[in-house]
């Protein structure tokens, strides 16, 4: 076993037994441990979706897109209001084709004038992108609270009745959203392994010049990456959409995708997913089971850990394993 | 032709080391701080304080202290408003349970206080860098929000969790008047910038910016990382903290935790970027920039004639901010304050072209 | 050295915008016009129950010129402050507008908890009153502390009461709530945490376990505070939300499970913008109506009338009549009444802050005078005096049933014998520390 990675093995080793603690507890009941457990998963599930966008745009263009929350609010705007007057499937291709054109203008208008600049200055140039999309999106739909209808009964499934007392609650949208995930996941992999364009991808990512120097065309490159991230930006605002409603604060939400992209590796699409899992799981167990402890011992007013349980995790993860769990390492002590 | 340094020569070490080396540059510093002192509290309304002014020079005090860690050290923090309120609250706290400390100690305990939380949280910057340390500093953001929400004995256990204080008094004197509370705070920045000048034309800050440009080097050729870094975190915070408690105290009077929020600490950071990081000049441009662009935006519509909901209003403030924001950083990088520096050079030549 | 392009347009823009911005902040003055700011929010997560709000409320002051060309003759002004439910620039909203108009603002009505905290200490320097009806400091009902709070019609210890009232019938009287569990899921503000002192009274009194979970602005996350719902299985849960936090408490409690039935809203989580993004799943959820409702009285047809009629409307002439709607109506209508009022004692012409507060002081809105508003049978009759600045303490419960709000039951009243010393307490608390002189309302002159 590797010496250098045993401060992760210890620390996710910390993460399984805080995780299973509860369990242990007599005062916990099985079937609710199930559900707060899923519960969790699927929050990580609706992480993931926009940490995966993240993770695109950095490994193929080396931009942290400080506007994939916004775009995820934009694309599930563009679908629920086009959707009040087509039906869904056309809404959806009609935010595809809105969400390509945007890929196009961010690169025509944002990236190429600021090709080489450090990274700091371009991420500020996405978190100018997002407040311009903010107030672009709320002037053209408006900032009421929209609906998107995917058909699916809102009332939850009593399952497993027999095996845990009282069943365990399951949400039809959550299962369709964790599946979504999935085929997403799989169409992004076999995108990348198996076209042409996919490889072209994996070679801007791992080398700008070199990648150049073959004749790919950084530039239509990158359109494509950020037009793929608008495709994920989309599946996530779908999933959000239907599950939590359209409006304005659904990007705030977005902003817990950054501990996610972190703890999974800023390169790393599948290390999003497991990410996102991984502080889904966590924040809820922590904030279910652990803020009642702590409101007790310190008399806090009120729980509410998950507000930063997930960047503490990221900071703690950055501190013994600076790339994340699926990130390319390299070395830069000093 | 007028900004010319001919005749200007220095005799001694100490007259070459001036913060301000050239005679115009002296007089119109001197002119601008006149102006300040002496004429603008004659000439100001009550809203020009109040609005303007006052917030203004609090947020530039804030946007040093932001400047000298993400400009001159170069390690980015998203937490910066996550200081401010620590030292909002530790000057709350001090000012409520030891009552007969002059707010002068107070403000100096609370910048104090900031230092220390600053410290503690700078101390993952020095094993990342870059995006990564930016999201560390979101940790202390969050935390510190949810610490100063749930920790009943930092809001002094009030049932709203609204904090709220009397007017500064120091010396038996009560600020109590805009204009006397805009010549309060005038000061504290004034002497704050002059603390802030010296400290980065120092040892100090000549090792920020070594960190900054190439830190294996700055390692190699003896500069302390650690020492440099903790430093830049310590001082930075300092400053915030100190801004953060004449916010609370003399801008707003009372707040929440949610005064000092995430989109307090992005506006920070864009006021340096815009302004012009690793300048402190800048800090002051961008924090005028920051600050009156939405005040302006709002009255433009108004004064053209043109009718629009205050709704709209407000989404085209969005849209103009975050394209400016890109613009800035297309056309020119550095900010502001390089404008300034161009300004001057031409100036330099003026009448003539080169 | 030549400037690039780009650099010489930032330098002309920045002169340029620098010598604009030097002559914007100009205002105009004019005779014989009342000034009203409506410092409101339109955008972000609450605007979607702040601007029926700003509608009703913009609405009635243009039917007011409309119909009756002002108050006695004295036009009415105003302007929007878009402030998005932040308390800072809810205070910069207040700076702004406050001298604006011949004789400076008349009232302000933040609309938020937050920003009535922080201008109750700045609108007695400043001799403007704020009318927090339904909202802000419990406490303020104590107009010898609060001179210039006017907490008209409710405050959120009304409010609480009247739900622990209500479960207690429901239960069979307030002795049997003894060993039930209540849970507040409450916004974490002041406004949110405003019920729990009296709540914990009245746990106190009557032996039910109050359950406290905050959820942080925005609200959009509840995903872990309905789960702890669905743990402890509590009897009824009162729902102190506002803005996008109140749709989705219902769809979480959808998703988990509770009978919407046994979930009570404040009246600020009961509106059109709570229930209809839930879609089928907000039948059954019950709140609390302030004064009015839902639906239309005599008043509506005036603004149809005189203001939709002409093009005039602020918002879509469908919606109002809706909840939040009625209540920005009723809220303007106490501050033109409050001015009226404060004309017959100093006359016909445009008043300053502290005369309008004194109309505030001793409004008399008895049936005659509602139904002479148009707003018979829509608000209960309101009497204010120095001691009193609430003036009437009733509410009924309404349920959504998929289409529209009924209500349920009939007006209750609170119990002042519970509140009247919490607010004593309270309000003396709030004198000491802020060293105000408490008034005293025999000696003054009226």
């Amino acid at each position: 076993m590797n010496k250098k990675n045993l401060p992760v093995i210890v620390l996710l080793a910390a993460l399984a037994i805080g995780t299973l603690l509860p369990l242990l507890e007599k005062s916990t009941q099985p079937g609710f441990y199930v559900e707060v457990v899923l519960g969790g998963l699927m929050s990580g599930v609706l992480y993931s979706l926009v940490a995966m966008g993240f993770a695109l745009i950095f490994k193929a263009s080396g931009v942290f897109n400080f506007a994939q929350g916004a775009m995820v609010l934009f694309a599930a705007l563009c679908i629920a209001r086009i959707a009040e007057h087509v039906p869904l499937w056309a809404a959806l291709g009609a935010t595809l084709v809105i969400m390509t054109a945007f890929a196009w203008l961010i690169e025509r208008v944002v990236l190429r004038p600021l090709v080489n600049q450090e990274g700091i200055v371009l991420f500020m140039a996405t978190l100018g992108v997002a407040f311009f999309l903010d107030g672009f999106g709320q002037t053209v739909w408006g900032s009421d609270i929209y609906t998107i209808d995917l058909g699916l009964a809102k009332e939850p499934m009593l399952i497993l009745e027999n095996v845990f007392a009282g069943g365990i609650l399951v949400n039809r949208d959550d299962l369709v959203a964790a599946a979504l995930a999935a085929l997403l996941l799989l169409a992004l992999a076999l995108f990348f392994q198996k076209t042409a364009t996919g490889r072209a991808l994996r070679a801007v990512a791992d080398d700008h010049q070199a990648a150049q120097s073959v004749g790919i065309p950084l530039n239509r490159i990158w359109v494509i990456v950020w037009a793929v991230a608008g495709v994920v930006a989309m599946v996530a605002g779908t999933v959000w959409g239907a599950k939590l409603g359209v409006q304005f604060s659904l990007q705030d939400v977005a902003l817990k995708a950054l501990p996610v992209v972190i703890l999974g590796g800023l390169t790393s699409v599948p290390g999003a997913i497991v990410g996102g899992l991984i502080v889904g799981l966590g924040e809820k167990i922590a904030e279910v089971f652990l803020s009642p402890i702590l409101v007790k011992t310190f008399d806090l007013a009120g729980g509410g850990i998950e507000n930063w349980f997930a960047y503490v995790l990221a900071l703690l993860f950055l501190l013994v394993r600076p790339e994340g769990l699926f990130g390319e390492r390299h070395i830069d002590r000093v | 032709m007028l900004y010319r340094e001919n005749g200007q020569f220095k005799s001694t070490y100490r007259a070459d080391q001036q913060v301000l080396p050239i005679r115009q540059d002296r007089w119109f510093m001197a002119a601008v701080l006149v102006f300040a002192f002496a004429v603008v509290p004659f000439i100001g309304t009550q809203y020009t304080f109040q609005a303007i002014l006052i917030p203004f020079l609090i947020y530039s005090l804030a946007a040093i202290g932001v400047n000298l860690l993400v400009g001159y050290c170069g390690q980015i923090s998203l937490g910066s408003a996550a200081f401010m309120a620590v030292g909002a609250y530790a000057a709350y706290n001090f000012a409520v349970r030891v009552p007969q400390l002059n707010f002068l100690v107070i403000l100096v305990l609370a910048g104090l206080a900031a230092a220390a939380v600053g410290i503690l949280f700078g101390t993952p910057s020095l094993r990342i860098k870059g995006l990564y340390l930016a999201v560390a500093t979101l940790a202390a953001q969050f935390f510190l929000d949810w610490t100063f929400a749930r920790v009943k004995w930092f809001s002094n256990y009030s049932p709203s969790g609204a904090v709220s204080t009397t007017p500064v008094s120091m010396f038996g004197f009560t600020f109590e008047t805009p204009a006397e509370k805009y010549l309060f705070v005038l000061s504290v920045v004034v002497v704050m910038t002059l603390v802030a000048k010296n400290l980065v034309r120092s040892h100090v800050g000549r090792a920020w910016m070594a960190i900054r440009d190439m830190d294996v080097a700055a390692k190699v050729i003896g500069i302390r990382p650690v020492h440099a870094k903790l430093t830049a975190f310590a001082v930075s915070s300092f400053f915030l903290g100190i801004a953060g408690a004449l916010w609370g105290f003399v801008h707003l009077g009372s707040w929440e935790p949610a005064a000092f929020n995430l989109s307090q600490s992005l506006r920070l950071l864009f006021m340096v970027i815009i302004g012009g990081m690793g300048s402190i000049l800048g800090s002051f441009f961008g924090a005028a920039f920051i600050w009156l662009t939405p005040l302006f935006l709002n009255q433009v519509p108004a004064a053209l004639g043109v009718q629009l909901s205050t709704a709209t209003i407000s989404h085209i403030e969005l849209m103009i901010f975050g394209s400016l924001i890109v613009f800035f950083l297309i056309a020119e990088p550095h900010g502001l304050a390089r404008l300034w520096a161009i300004g001057k050079e031409k100036l330099r030549l003026w009448p003539f072209p080169h | 050295m030549t400037l690039q392009p780009k650099t010489r347009w930032l330098f002309a823009a920045a002169i340029a915008s620098t010598v604009a911005a030097g002559g914007v902040f100009a205002q105009a003055t004019a005779a014989k016009e009342q000034f009203f700011p409506v410092i409101s929010y339109r955008t972000g997560p609450y605007g979607p129950n702040g601007t029926p709000w700003a509608n009703g409320y913009v609405d009635y002051l243009k039917m007011i010129n409309a119909r009756d060309g002002g108050i006695n003759g004295v036009k009415i002004t105003f302007e929007e402050c878009e402030f998005g439910y932040d308390t800072a620039r809810g205070v910069e909203c207040y700076e702004r507008l406050k001298s604006k108009g011949p004789t400076g603002a008349t009232v302000f009505q933040p609309l938020s908890t937050g920003v009535t905290f922080a201008l109750t200490d700045k609108a007695p320097t400043d001799k403007i009153p704020l009318i927090t009806s339904g909202y802000g400091r419990a406490d303020s009902v104590d107009g010898t502390v609060f001179k210039w709070n006017f907490p008209l019609a409710g405050t959120y210890w009304t409010a609480a009461d009247i739900l622990v009232q209500h479960v207690g019938k429901k239960e069979g009287g307030l002795d049997k709530l003894k060993g039930k569990k209540i849970a507040l899921v409450y916004h974490d503000s002041p406004y949110g945490k405003e019920p729990i002192a009296l709540l914990q009274e009245r746990a106190k009194m009557h032996g039910f376990e109050l359950l406290l979970l905050p959820v942080t602005h925005p609200g959009v996350e509840q995903k872990s505070t309905w789960l702890q719902v669905r743990q402890q299985r509590p009897d009824y849960i009162f729902l102190w939300g506002w803005g996008v936090m109140n749709s989705t408490a219902i769809k979480e409690a959808v998703a988990t499970g509770y009978p919407r039935e046994k979930m009570y809203g404040v009246w600020w989580a009961g509106a059109e913008p709570d229930v209809v993004p839930v879609g089928e799943g907000a039948k059954g959820y019950n709140a609390l109506a302030f004064q009015a409702g839902a639906g239309q009285a005599a008043v509506h047809q005036d603004v149809l009338k005189h203001v939709y009629a002409k093009g005039q409307g602020t918002g879509k002439q469908e919606d109002i009549g809706q909840v939040l709607y009625n209540r920005g109506m009723i809220h303007a209508m106490l501050a033109v009444e409050g001015v009226r009022q404060a004309q017959k004692r100093f006359g016909n012409k445009p008043l300053t802050g502290e005369q309008v507060r004194w109309g505030l002081e001793n409004l008399n809105l008895d049936p005659a005078a509602l139904k002479r508003l148009g707003m018979e049978g829509f608000i209960a009759p309101l009497a204010t005096n120095c001691i009193d600045h609430e003036g009437s303490r009733k509410a009924r419960i309404h349920q959504w049933d998929g289409q529209k709000w009924t209500y349920t039951t009939d007006f209750y009243e609170a119990d002042m014998q519970i509140i009247k010393p919490m607010i004593t307490n309270s309000a003396k608390q709030y004198a000491t520390e802020k060293k105000i002189e408490v008034r005293d309302c025999a000696k003054e002159v009226s």
